[in-house]
């Protein structure tokens, strides 16, 4: 059984999406002891006594993360399917970047496919909730 | 700004917050006790006859419950000219035919069990291009269609364009040809059907057509359709795929009904690219001609349309691509003949723009042509024949507000238009027109609002307006909030019953905030009216100096008489003779639909949008890069400016895909391409690094609150203004879509030009 199926069948959380189930989209990504993961190609056996943060997970105790409220400011949100996977590449490339430039941003989320949005406006949020993470001192 | 205390403004979207956490609910995430799985066993063969289908062995695997084929599955064909029968009894067209479906206790049984069922082809000669379709001895597909060609045409005359061209000053013709991409919205097609109370039927589904669908539903299964409820979960994705009915929903109701358990079919990624449907594929031969002073003279253009195996929308979308060929721009005469062709290949249907960016791809490229052999500068040449208000365009749409002009003016200023240019560099302008006011192309346009206050200020709007990503619920609560003055998060929509929602024709034609905005405001203005009248004696005011502001009904001529507007329902509702606050609101545009001859208006306002590109050509490996893009859009006004560039920046993404790497690769039917690795569609990196959005602001007297329709528009004209980038940077026209590296190299190596 995959990470994902486990998340979602199991689970029952279906905040992670599943837009291939090959690897290809990035709808299912997850962060694996903090490393972003295409939770569908991952053995849910793989994960036994590792860290698996989702979407849910990330505004635990009601308090978005930075991320959560960029998307919604910047207007980067459309069908949102793409969201949850999309906000978890961020929440580990703002980690490992925290003063991203625009191209840097557009790298990172390049196996994140979104069909609605164009990219444009999750640019915009990452770079956003940079700005915020700095200012505000969260991590 | 608009002086108004919520349209125009920022917001957040009303669904974002479920989105970003994880919590909305979309038709994978459905699950109901008892539910079976289905799957779907489609055809081996692009054109075969079935002699024996042995289904026996996939009732040996564990976890089955029911399996089902043509024979002992009857149901009414579906499609526009219901050509489509939904289990394929005795022939096979397509690689995408269903030809046995399987209920079982878990994906996998379903597809193991699949997998066993035993189906005796006899294959047959199979035909993949429209023009070999139609040449004698050719395979026929369907009998109602003599050498394949369907009779189902178009043909619309204005003047007399033949001779208008040839007194034309100058003439330029083209045939282009446009290719097969697919929507690829990110959640691949769900169904979940449940039996309940009576036999009734509760269908779960994506579709943007809910009230149509309960109709078709009806007709092809015999369930009545008072029986059949519609449910919408969050909507992964649209973009016009869920306009029609597809075989894949009925086959879940049959095993639904077979089975007595409620049951779900979920599309892998791969049968999304195989299974659902194109956007159309056409070639178009086109010629225009103008005068010395640049006016355009004439248009005529001949359609041949790849149809594939069956009939969806696909067949309809030179309607929509007649739309610009005859109404862009002022033209005089004005010639269109348009017919599909039955082939082996996939079928398409609605998609974004529906044939308006096919068309547009010709017809705006021509407009290069003629002003380059004119000697007039291509700007200029569109400003000279530029829409105005107030004229009336040969199909009879009266052009009301238009601000095509000032949309040229910014894309070519802003892009750099005459300016310096480096090597093998280009800029490229295209405009586009299309329906902005909803679209007549059912017999109703209409949208219902049932709008309820309750006794806390809190304001429902309950509708059949569907939501598929594009933001048309928030734009609706934001006009419900401006309307009675509360905040937006006092508003919610409810639009996900058929049970509950007033009547709403379907999500097309980028009508949802027009239609649906226009009937919030009837429906709010329903429920202002009857508050109104609560709250005046409660003050005592004169009802019509009453207005509705910051939650509260203030007395315009003596604002220290005001009332909590909650304040009012709450006395209207804790009294003898009580009252309830609903109001209703059922707005059907003053748009015509056309007859036979393809006249009337269509749509009760028009948007128009100009676009433009740099691109950089290299002439050695054909690739062009994109450097800046810039859009200016007619868009009356923007209710909510966030989810408005939204729109258009999506509408870029997926229309330089469109002109640059998607496509659907087919070898005799059979897709090569079932994924995204290999489908190509623009990533984070690819887009442009530049990208400008402009909107022109023409208040739009039948909008609500003066906007126009506008999801659609940003993908027409894109197509072309690369096209016409590409023509300027390297003296090569580009006909045939899509414009990837190999294409435009061996373009170039056939002009001398590559290196
Ligand atoms: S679902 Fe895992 S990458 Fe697409
Ligand atoms: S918002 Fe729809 S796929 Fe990204």
């Amino acid at each position: 059984m995959t990470l994902l199926d486990f998340l979602r069948e199991y689970l029952g959380m279906t905040g992670t999406n599943a837009g291939c189930r090959t690897g290809d989209c990035g709808a299912c990504t997850v962060l694996l002891d903090g490393k972003s993961v295409n939770s569908c190609l991952v053995l849910a056996c793989e994960c036994d006594g590792k860290a698996v943060l989702t979407i849910e997970g990330l505004s635990a105790g009601g308090r978005l993360h930075p991320l959560q409220e960029a998307f919604m400011d910047e207007g980067a949100v459309q069908c949102g399917f793409c969201t949850p996977g999309m906000i978890m590449r961020g929440v580990e490339f703002l980690r490992g970047n925290p003063d991203p430039s625009p191209a840097e941003a557009r790298v990172a989320i390049e196996g994140n496919i979104c069909r609605c949005t164009g990219y444009e406006n999750i640019v915009k949020a990452v770079l956003a909730a940079a700005r915020k993470m700095k200012g505000g001192g969260v991590a | 700004m608009s002086g108004f205390a919520c349209v125009g403004r920022k917001v957040h979207k009303i669904d974002a917050f479920d989105k970003v956490t994880g919590r909305a609910v979309y038709g994978h995430d459905l699950r109901i006790p008892g539910m079976l799985h289905g799957r779907i066993l489609r055809s081996a063969h692009a054109h075969a006859r079935i002699a024996e289908i042995d289904a026996r062995p996939a009732l040996g695997v564990p976890g089955v419950h029911a399996v089902i084929t043509a024979a002992d599955a009857k149901t009414g064909n579906i499609g526009f000219l219901q050509d489509h029968p939904v289990l394929k009894g005795d022939r096979v067209r397509s690689f995408r035919d269903e030809v046995a479906a399987v209920a079982a206790s878990s994906e996998e049984a379903a597809e193991e069990a699949c997998s066993r069922i035993i189906v005796k082809y006899e294959p047959l000669p199979a035909v993949f291009d429209p023009f070999e379709a139609m040449a004698p001895g050719a395979p026929q597909l369907h009998d109602s269609a003599p050498a394949n060609i369907i009779k189902f045409g178009y043909d619309f005359n204005e003047g007399d364009a033949d001779k208008a061209l040839e007194s034309s000053a100058f003439t330029a013709e083209g045939t282009f040809r446009t290719h097969y991409v697919t929507h690829c919205c990110m959640e691949t097609c769900f169904a979940l059907a449940v039996f309940g109370r009576g036999g009734s039927l509760t269908f779960h589904s994506s579709t943007q057509i809910p009230y149509l669908m309960q109709n078709t539903l009806s007709r092809v299964t015999g369930v009545p359709a008072w029986k059949i409820r519609i449910r919408q979960p969050v909507i992964g994705g649209a973009f016009g795929s869920k306009l029609d009915v597809y075989p894949y929903e009925i086959i879940a109701i049959l095993l639904a009904q077979r089975t007595g358990r409620p049951v779900k079919i979920t599309y892998t990624r791969e049968e999304e690219f195989r299974c659902t449907p194109t956007r159309q594929p056409m070639v178009i031969r086109m010629s225009a001609g103008c005068d010395r002073e640049g006016k355009l003279t004439a248009r005529k253009a001949e359609a041949v349309l790849d149809n594939g195996a069956y009939t969806s929308w696909g067949i309809t979308t030179p309607h929509i691509m007649l739309t610009g060929i005859s109404s862009l721009y002022k033209v005089p005469n004005v010639s269109f003949k348009a017919f599909s062709v039955y082939t082996n290949n996939a079928y398409a249907s609605a998609f974004r723009g529906y044939g308006n960016p096919q068309g547009t791809f010709a017809n705006e490229q021509l407009i290069d042509e003629l002003a380059l052999k004119a000697g007039i500068d291509p700007v200029e040449f569109r400003l000279r024949n530029a829409n105005t208000p107030g004229s009336v365009t040969p199909q009879r749409f009266r052009i009301t507000t238009c601000g095509l002009s000032e949309c040229i003016r910014k894309a070519a200023e802003r892009i750099g238009f005459g300016g310096p240019k480096a090597a093998n560099e280009g800029v490229g302008i295209a405009c586009m027109f299309h329906v902005g006011g909803g679209g007549r192309v059912y017999k109703s346009d209409g949208c219902g609002v049932i709008a309820k206050l309750d006794d806390f200020g809190r304001l429902s709007l309950m509708t059949g307006a569907t939501e598929i990503g594009t933001g048309s619920d928030t734009a609706m609560a934001m006009i419900g909030a401006e309307c009675l003055g509360l905040p937006l998060d006092a508003v919610s929509v409810i639009n996900d019953d058929t049970d509950v929602g007033p009547w709403d024709v379907g999500i097309h034609a980028s009508r949802m905030t027009f239609i649906g905005g226009n009937a919030v405001i009837m429906a709010c203005e329903d429920i202002k009216d009857q508050l109104r009248e609560h709250a005046a004696p409660m003050i005592g005011s004169d009802p019509k100096n009453l207005e509705f502001r910051d939650s509260k009904i203030i007395d315009c001529m003596n604002p220290d008489r005001n009332i909590e507007i909650s304040r009012v329902v709450r006395a209207v509702h804790f009294r003898e003779k009580g009252r309830m606050i609903v109001g209703k609101g059922f707005y059907d545009p003053p748009n015509e639909f056309q007859g036979k001859d393809f006249r009337g208006n269509v749509s009760s306002t028009y948007a128009f949008a100009a676009h433009a590109v740099r691109v950089r050509v290299d002439p050695s490996t054909g690739k062009i890069a994109v450097l800046k893009f810039v859009a200016a859009h007619d868009v009356g006004r923007a209710i909510n400016p966030l989810g408005l560039e939204g729109q258009v920046h999506g509408a870029i993404a997926q229309g330089l895909g469109f002109a640059l790497s998607e496509q659907l690769v087919y070898d005799k039917g059979r897709l090569l391409n079932d994924n995204f690795t290999d489908y190509k569609m623009l990533l984070a990196r690819d887009m442009p690094a530049e990208i400008e959005i402009h909107f022109i602001e023409t208040d739009d007297p039948e909008g609500p609150f003066g906007a126009k329709g506008v999801s659609e528009a940003g993908i027409i004209p894109i197509p072309a203004a690369v096209a016409n980038a590409v023509a300027d940077a390297v003296g090569i026209r580009i006909r045939t879509l899509p414009m990837t590296p190999e294409n435009v190299h061996s373009a170039l190596k056939a002009a001398g030009k590559a290196t």
